[in-house]
């Protein structure tokens, strides 16, 4: 017999678990089904709401969303769903975020050495933002190589950032293999690990290692490793060893701050009571009258049953793979929705690497209620919704508005769902 | 030596090589071996021609045995030499041709005897042996013949040469191309060269300058473009440029090159390469060896054809494309229409006695495969013309680096590599590994796809300076199947101290931007997505298309931004109460409870560990 639930959400991202939060606030019973894990762990865990319209920097998200074009997910769920998603969100995730008191970006420092603009950040950043005039002082470390301080220093100060920045670069207390990974360093400082000396631990040797730098700084950042388990903590004994604020620098994958967001948010999940189910995809599903009855998720060969008068497909868009595309076109593997695409390969993306490129818009295009469109533009399917990455229409990178566009469509497709339940 | 004037610097040398591809730099080793003051000048970096753009197959002749058995021969023997000298450079897979049923078994009969009049080792092979050699080798193979083809490295092999020519007194001049032939009472007495612009480590002029070198000869080895150094003296070359599609594949499906047993035709070979395998190619007769179109039907017919030979290909995950010209060349009157017929054989062009025009010697044709022995004729030439005495004595003298590979594996354990990395670092450095590996500092790795580690980089970076693109060349970093995403910052970071942040940064831009430029044409499937994923990582994340330290980027206005929330104060328009206990703007302790739920995070061991 079929697992039968109100809301089926198809795909654990933050569009997934944002739909199956604000389907839950409508009391009616909630199924998330997720392949694998989220893009949360490549992303820095920063929340973007809108940071660059037209190219122009965008100091308040709110002024510059009205003047998006047609067919834009934010035109599509309009400022009200905003608003919503991100009150979902912020409860979601509690005091572990800031940005929520006010409606401006934020400038945070990134790996790279730039700032960029966001909306919510992790609490572990808020010391190192950049409209804070404090002297700072950036730590990498010589094992380390996508972080390089003195570099990312260098960097700011050709960015104009408004403070004394200089960085310096150290050996790590403990010596790792020549590929670690910044989960290496992370779980060393958790467990506050004997440092390669023998006598002494991890923090402490980092914390006089650090203070022979410090020359005044008002504040100290790290590459995004201060620890997996316990950052708090980690975060707080090297702030009071220093005397000092301690901020992270969001990192590439695998991102620290992406996977405790998503620890987080699937606590959330099941405090509100949603039922989860991985490790397996949607592969097919049964119609009725123009609605889907049933999703069947293939386990190994075996087919699983799911009933749910409604669903939400939050799959994801290239990156994590909602959106498929191969060498004759592009396409939306789940249920095939049509996915609006030039013809021609050599169209889809242009010569600059930073271009404005069409690939960057592939996915699936919804009405104002969130129902995938067809090329005759008439929904697909009568109890399907579609939210995240997985819709088009929306340069993530170029907007900087990747996590803000996965929330607040969640948000509108979930609720949709759950009134429609 | 050299002199300042106020247009520019003069300088002399006995001969001046044009080209800094596998002809060139072979060139350029033979006679500063033998001798002779050599200067070789090239337009970009070492291998910017068909040099950096070919298939690197180790000919053993086979595909020549039946149309073209003097090359065949050649092949073989120059395959030879260099697994040899060139042990570094080369990776002795084997190949084999396969059968499939619809291909003539006359043709399969020619192949084998032809083989055997030209000496090449050639063993029948059923069906099913061929599959025990190639696993994924299809099930609609007849036979096979197993030859001694082999890979080589075209990056690796110039380096080596051009470090050897260094070495031996020669001079090594890249970024500077020739603008002007320097001709007086009709003969060539020397080249115009432009010091360029751009990255890259010039040690002998400035950018922008134009240097005069006379010289007492001049060797034009600019293969596809040598009729353009003709026309500078008013000669008229014959070169008839053909290009052809590469397709890099991000696994090595297979570990011998694979042939397919049928008369000339477009995708026919799959070459494994370190940890990729490239499909090859076509050939089409274009009319400028640098404008010419790259073709998306190339590229898929490369797929379609080669997954007949190995079906997995089908399915597989691409990563990159390119393209290369063949520097043809026919005899005057000869009026092939059909490039694939016309001889793959190489030609020396004495101007003195083909035109009346003295002091240079045009070389064409011919192939990487014999690019020594290509080398070795042109400078027996050169030489009797200068009167000097010199032997060749390229074929006995190994290439730097090659010398020991033995030794190396202890190395591995005294650095502390794990084996694949260690073994691969090794054998790319070859005989230097110990000089490069042996910094006493750390050796993270920096790109991980290729294993290429911070010393490596740079040691790269100690000869091509800024030119990331020639660092990548000689060390495979950022090569690999995230095309750069990765790690191309981290390579760019490599040059920090010893470069300031700006040129570090347009170091990295370009670098990235040769990256994208390279994988559009094989942009779809798994290479979209990373393509996809590096956009989010290098704009999004890192915010690098607007980067605010770019000029042309507006200033920012810090203070219209949130500087985060300072308790009491109310925000302007928040949407809720601000969340409190998280932030620590006195320097105090921090609040304790601040994002933990009390329940402790799920264990990740060992799946997050892989980047
Ligand atoms: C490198 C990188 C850096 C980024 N940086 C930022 C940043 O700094 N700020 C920002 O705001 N945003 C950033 N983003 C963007 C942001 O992370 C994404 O837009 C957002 O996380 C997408 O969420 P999603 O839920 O729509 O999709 P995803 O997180 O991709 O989730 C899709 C889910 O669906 C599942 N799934 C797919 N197919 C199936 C199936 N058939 N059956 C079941 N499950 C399936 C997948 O396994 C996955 O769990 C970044 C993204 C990347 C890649
Ligand atoms: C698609 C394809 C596949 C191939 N596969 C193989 C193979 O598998 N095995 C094999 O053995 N051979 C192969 N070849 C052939 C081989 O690549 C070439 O024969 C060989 O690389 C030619 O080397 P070269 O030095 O003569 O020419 P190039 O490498 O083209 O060198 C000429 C150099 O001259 C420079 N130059 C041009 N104009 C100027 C100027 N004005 N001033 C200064 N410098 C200038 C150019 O920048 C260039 O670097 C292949 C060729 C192609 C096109």
């Amino acid at each position: 017999m079929a697992i039968s639930d109100d809301v089926l959400v198809i795909g654990g991202g933050l569009a997934g678990v944002s739909s199956a939060l604000a389907a839950a606030q409508e009391g009616v019973r909630v199924r998330l089904i997720s392949h694998k894990k989220s893009t949360l762990r490549n992303a820095s865990g920063l929340i973007d709401l809108l940071g660059y319209a037209d190219g122009e920097l965008v100091a308040d998200p709110f002024e510059a969303i009205p003047v998006l074009p047609e067919g834009h997910p934010y035109e599509r769920v309009g400022i009200e769903a905003i608003r919503g998603g991100f009150s979902l969100f912020d409860e979601a995730v509690g005091a572990s975020y800031l940005g929520a008191h006010t409606d401006r970006n934020a400038l945070v420092p990134t790996y790279g050495g730039t700032v960029k603009p966001t909306a919510r950040y992790p609490v572990s950043t808020a010391a190192g933002l950049a409209s804070d005039s404090r002297s700072t002082l950036l730590v990498g470390f010589e094992g380390l190589s996508a972080f390089d301080a003195p570099l990312a220093a260098e960097h700011l100060q050709a960015a104009d950032v408004p403070f004394d920045v200089h960085g310096v670069s150290i050996a790590f207390p403990k010596r790792f293999r020549s590929d670690a990974t910044a989960m290496r360093f992370a779980r060393a400082l958790d467990r506050d690990e004997p440092a390669e000396n023998g006598e002494s631990h991890t923090r402490d040797v980092l914390v006089e290692t650090v203070k022979a730098h410090l020359d005044g700084a008002e504040r100290v950042g790290f590459p995004a490793l201060l620890g997996e388990d316990t950052p708090e903590e980690v975060r707080g004994s090297l702030e009071s060893a220093l005397g000092v604020d301690v901020f992270e620098v969001p990192m590439g994958p695998p991102s620290l701050p992406g996977l405790r967001l998503e620890d987080r948010l699937y606590e959330a999940l099941d405090e509100a009571g949603v039922r989860v189910t991985t490790g397996n995809p949607v592969a097919e599903f049964d119609t009725e009258n123009g609605r889907i009855t049933t999703v069947y998720t293939d386990r190994g060969g075996q087919r699983v049953p799911f009933e749910a008068s409604e669903v939400v497909l939050a799959t994801g868009g290239l990156v994590g793979k909602g959106i498929g595309s191969n060498r004759k076109g592009v396409y939306e593997p789940v249920f095939d929705c049509y996915v609006s695409h030039p013809e021609e390969r050599s169209e889809w993306s242009r010569e600059g690497a930073f271009d404005d490129h069409p690939f960057a818009r592939f996915g699936v295009s919804v009405d104002r209620d969130m129902q995938p469109l067809d090329a005759e533009e008439s929904a697909e399917y009568g109890n399907l919704r579609a939210a995240g990455s997985v819709l088009g229409g929306y340069d993530l990178a170029n907007e900087k508005s990747g996590s803000g566009v996965s929330i607040a469509t969640g948000y509108a497709a979930g609720r949709a769902a759950g009134e429609h339940a | 030596m050299s002199v300042h004037t106020s247009s520019g610097t003069e300088s002399d040398t006995e001969v001046v090589v044009i080209g800094g591809g596998s002809t060139g730099c072979g060139i350029a080793r033979d006679l500063a071996m033998r001798g002779v003051e050599v200067t070789l000048v090239e337009k970009g970096n070492l291998t910017h021609g068909t040099t950096g753009r070919m298939h690197g197959l180790l000919h053993s002749g086979a595909r020549y045995a039946v149309s073209d058995q003097e090359s065949a021969r050649e092949c073989i023997t120059e395959t030879r030499v260099l697994e040899d000298i060139a042990s570094h450079c080369v990776e002795e897979t084997g190949g084999l041709f396969v059968q499939l049923e619809e291909d003539d078994d006359a043709y399969y009969e020619e192949k084998l005897q032809g083989c055997r009049d030209c000496d090449i080792p050639a063993e029948e092979l059923t069906a099913e042996q061929a599959r025990e050699v190639e696993p994924y080798l299809t099930n609609e193979a007849q036979r096979a013949i197993r030859v001694p083809d082999g890979a080589i490295d075209p990056f690796r092999l110039c380096v080596a040469n051009a470090a050897d020519t260094e070495r031996h007194g020669g001079r090594i001049e890249t970024h500077a191309p020739v603008t002007d032939l320097l001709v007086e009472d009709g003969e060539v007495v020397g080249v115009e060269i432009q010091h360029e612009s751009g990255p890259g480590k010039r040690v002998h002029g400035k950018e922008g300058e134009t240097e005069e070198i006379r010289a007492e000869y001049v060797v034009n080895a600019t293969g596809a473009w040598a009729g353009r150094i003709g026309e500078m003296a008013g000669l008229d070359i014959e070169v008839r440029p053909s290009k052809g599609v590469m397709v890099v594949m991000n696994v090595r499906q297979v570990d011998t090159v694979i042939n397919r047993c049928k008369p000339k035709g477009d995708a026919d070979i799959v070459v494994p390469h370190e940890t990729t395998c490239i499909l090859g190619t076509t050939d089409e007769e274009v009319s400028d060896p640098e404008e010419y179109p790259e073709e998306q039907w190339e590229v898929d017919l490369m797929i379609d054809e080669l997954s007949k030979l190995v079906p997995l290909l089908e399915d597989a995950r691409t990563i990159r494309s390119y393209w290369g010209v063949r520097p043809l060349y026919e005899p005057p009157d000869t009026g092939t229409t059909d490039p694939t017929d016309i001889s793959r054989q190489f030609f020396l062009l004495d101007h003195a006695d083909r035109d009346g025009v003295a002091g240079m010697t045009s070389i064409v044709g011919g192939k990487l495969t014999t690019y020594r022995l290509m080398a070795e004729e042109i400078s027996n030439h050169v030489c009797e013309q200068l009167g000097v005495e010199g032997e060749c004595t390229t074929a006995e003298e190994p290439l730097p680096g090659s010398e020991d590979f033995s030794v190396l594996r202890d190395y591995m354990e005294e650095f502390g590599l794990r084996s694949p990395i260690g073994k691969r670092s090794v054998q790319r450095l070859g005989s230097k590994a110990e000089e490069v590996l042996k910094t006493g500092e750390r050796n993270p790795v920096v790109c991980t796809c290729e294993a290429v580690t911070s010393a490596e980089l740079r040691d790269a970076i100690s000869h091509a300076g800024t030119d990331l693109n020639a660092t990548r060349i000689r060390t495979r970093a950022s090569m690999g199947n995230c095309q750069g995403g990765f790690c191309c910052h981290r390579m760019a970071a490599e040059l920090s101290p010893a470069y300031d942040e700006r040129v570090v940064r347009d170091s990295l831009d370009e670098l990235y931007q040769e990256r994208f430029k390279g994988q559009r044409h094989a942009l779809w499937g798994e290479q979209l997505s990373q393509a996809m994923l590096n956009h989010a990582l290098h704009a999004t994340t890192m915010n690098r298309d607007r980067d605010p330290a770019r000029k042309e980027e507006p200033g920012i206005e810090y203070g219209a931004f949130d500087a985060g929330p300072s308790p009491g104060v109310s925000g302007d328009g928040s949407t809720r109460a601000t969340a409190d206990g998280g932030v620590r703007s006195d320097g105090g302790t921090p609040d304790s409870g601040a994002g933990r739920s009390g329940k402790s995070a799920k264990k990740r061991e060992g799946e997050h560990g892989d980047q």
